[in-house]
């Protein structure tokens, strides 16, 4: 057994790190109160080869694991980037996906590149406002009419809608009454994002408000059938092919937002002066913040586990979950006690941590709620009755 | 023309360093390891020469254990061609250092070697000189810029009060300093590519030099810590300390 990273790894970490420490606390905070898509960092990764890291090579891609973008993804979370730096990229790191392993040959040679080279941005339509987690109930219809489809339905928190050039979008195309089961008769496409017939309204929301979340209406949009990725009516199970890795990047993510809360924390402690002593010197300060770092490194490695485990082929879903959930979790608690160890400055948008609290509400709810992980570990794992 | 680059695997430099308890050393156990920062500097001006067409091959030579690899991949991930590891778990003095890269140097026969100007670990600052001596070639310490036209190099050194600027007639050694330039971050795919660049490995013995140390280590400590300042209520307090307890008036 080796907990180390390989010497390729630690390059790989380094080298996202230098490339998101263009990127400064001042960058960010400015991206916070104004807003505006991090174009730079996006176009940086890309530059650098970043973006293609889990893309096979013969597509423009460096045909990398989920290991190593768990750790690219980490690292620029953990550079200040937070969320906002994460999800400029996240989506273009492993959401095509199902098209690497379900696409044609011309579909890859079509689909990938650009967006290894940055030229396209992806964004993700498959949550729905009637719907929810309850992911076969969604409603968005295509209907084939000779060589193109129609889409027509609602999405909701689809995030960098407003940048992306196109579009992961899943659709019903045999109503749930005439299939088998309601997990048939779902088809997925990646296709342009055709504004004549895509409206997009922006949500205002908590935090990370340089990428924007989105409403989107299908208006009757047409998509080639050469767009249609694998077979259709077989979508579900092409994006399920995707969950885990999923929940293993956010994971990485949120733990990296932790990490650099608990950086912030840690100094302010030590420098901090208060009746003579760094406040840092205090228990009811140190503990906090020691019990921050062992959940984080715990996460950690359940995640590193999890990545291992899907790189080797093997099942990982509850490790995925677990990963994903104790890495939310750790997060969440680094960021809150950063905020209370810097007292009064901790609410002061100035000192960051304010900003990485608000953040880091991210990947505690999406893209799966803590409760629904604990009732798949309950059902999956302990073997207990399902509950809903 | 070929050029050589030195690199050396050195405590990473945002490390905060410790002494060891018995005080031979400074505490390398599980502590962070990269390329000495001027060497960065010595490959970035390396590749830059290629780019420009002036250099066809770039080598990189570490000195140092196994992990030294990791180091020259580093290098390989930023541009360089191809790795020499001169392996030895021997601390080697700069005397040595010198004496086993002009080994290296009368095989490979390189038209320029670009060495940091020193490591910052050690603060040395001769492995260049000495090189450069051994060999009988020119040298341009402390470069801030290089240019190289035909079978001569003008090295911009940065001296005491200002800049001077050297002709020097190839081969030549140059040690690189903080101005040089800004070395550039290993993109994916090539960190990717340096796996499958070719990397030699070879020993002191093999090379036939004694690279046993010269010197030896009395005593390794602190720093002494930095007492806190006082504040003064008055500029003229502060003329008067300045004066009597500072002495500097």
């Amino acid at each position: 057994m080796d907990f180390a990273l390989t010497p390729e790894q630690e390059a790989i970490r380094d080298a996202v790190t230098d490339i998101a420490s263009r990127f400064d606390d001042a960058y960010w905070l400015e991206k916070d109160k104004a807003g505006g898509f991090p174009f730079e960092l996006h176009k940086a990764f890309a530059d650098e080869g970043f973006l293609g890291i889990c893309i096979p090579e013969e597509y423009g891609g460096s045909g990398l694991g989920i290991t190593e973008a768990a750790i690219m993804m980490q690292a620029i979370s953990q550079s200040g980037a937070g969320m906002s730096g994460a999800s400029a990229v996240h989506m273009n790191i492993f959401g095509l996906n199902p098209v690497v392993v379900f696409g044609t040959d011309e579909q890859k040679r079509r689909m990938l590149p650009p967006l290894v080279r940055g030229e396209e941005k992806a964004c993700f339509m498959v949550t729905e406002p009637d719907a929810g987690l309850n992911t076969t109930r969604l409603k968005t219809r295509a209907e084939r009419r000779g060589d193109h489809y129609i889409l027509s339905g609602k999405k909701i928190w689809i995030s960098t809608a407003q940048v992306a050039e196109k579009a992961l979008i899943l659709a019903r195309t045999t109503p749930i009454e005439e299939v088998r089961r309601p997990t048939d008769g779902l088809s997925l496409f990646y296709t342009d994002v055709n504004r004549d017939y895509v409206e997009i309204r922006e949500i205002d929301k908590m935090g990370r408000k340089a990428i924007d979340s989105n409403q989107v209406f299908l208006d009757g949009l047409p998509v080639p059938a050469a767009d249609l990725i694998g077979e259709e009516g077989k979508g579900f199970d092409y994006i399920l092919h995707g969950l885990n890795p999923e929940r293993i990047l956010i994971a990485s993510e949120a733990i990296g937002l932790g990490f650099v809360a608990l950086e912030r924390a840690t100094g302010y402690a030590k420098e901090r002066v208060v009746f003579d002593r760094p406040i840092g010197q205090n228990q009811a300060i140190q503990h906090p913040l020691a019990e921050s770092w062992m959940q984080l490194e715990a996460a950690r490695l359940m995640t590193m586990n999890a990545a291992w485990r899907y790189d080797s082929g093997l099942s990982c879903g509850a490790e995925a979950n677990s990963a994903k959930y104790l890495g939310a979790e750790a997060g969440f608690k680094a960021c809150q006690t950063a905020v209370m160890t810097h007292g009064g400055f901790g609410y002061a948008r100035d000192f960051h941590v304010e900003r990485y609290l608000r953040e880091v509400m991210i990947p505690r709810i999406a893209p799966i709620s803590p409760q629904l992980i604990l009732c798949f570990i309950a059902e999956k794992v302990l073997g207990l009755p399902k509950s809903y | 023309m070929k050029i050589l680059v030195p690199v050396k695997r050195v405590v990473d430099y945002n490390v905060k360093i410790r002494v060891k308890q018995d005080g031979s050393g400074v505490e390398l156990a599980n502590v962070k390891m990269s390329m000495n920062p001027f060497d960065e500097i010595a490959v970035e001006e390396a590749i830059r020469l290629k780019e420009k067409g002036v250099a066809t091959e770039i080598v990189v030579v570490s000195i140092g254990p196994q992990q030294a690899s990791e180091t020259i991949r580093t290098a390989l991930a930023m541009g360089a061609d191809r790795g020499v590891l001169v392996k030895t778990d021997v601390n080697v003095e700069p005397l040595g250092v010198a004496k086993l890269l002009k080994k290296v140097i009368e095989t490979e026969n390189p038209g320029l070697v670009i060495l940091g100007k020193q490591a910052i670990d050690d603060d040395s600052n001769q492995t260049g000189q000495m090189l450069a001596a051994l060999l009988g070639w020119a040298q341009g310490t402390f470069a801030s810029k290089v240019e190289v036209s035909g079978e001569t190099l003008a090295v911009t050194r940065e001296i005491d009060g200002g800049l001077q600027t050297i002709e020097l007639k190839l081969p030549a050694i140059v040690t690189t300093d903080l101005r040089l330039n800004e070395p550039r971050y290993a993109s994916l795919p090539n960190i990717m590519k340096a796996k499958k660049k070719p990397l030699d490995e070879t020993s002191p013995e093999t090379l036939g030099v004694d690279v046993a140390p010269r010197l030896k280590v009395l005593s390794t400590v602190e720093p002494p810590k930095r007492s806190a300042g006082v504040k003064v209520a008055s500029v003229e307090e502060l003329v008067s300390k300045l004066k009597n307890e500072a002495g500097v008036l």
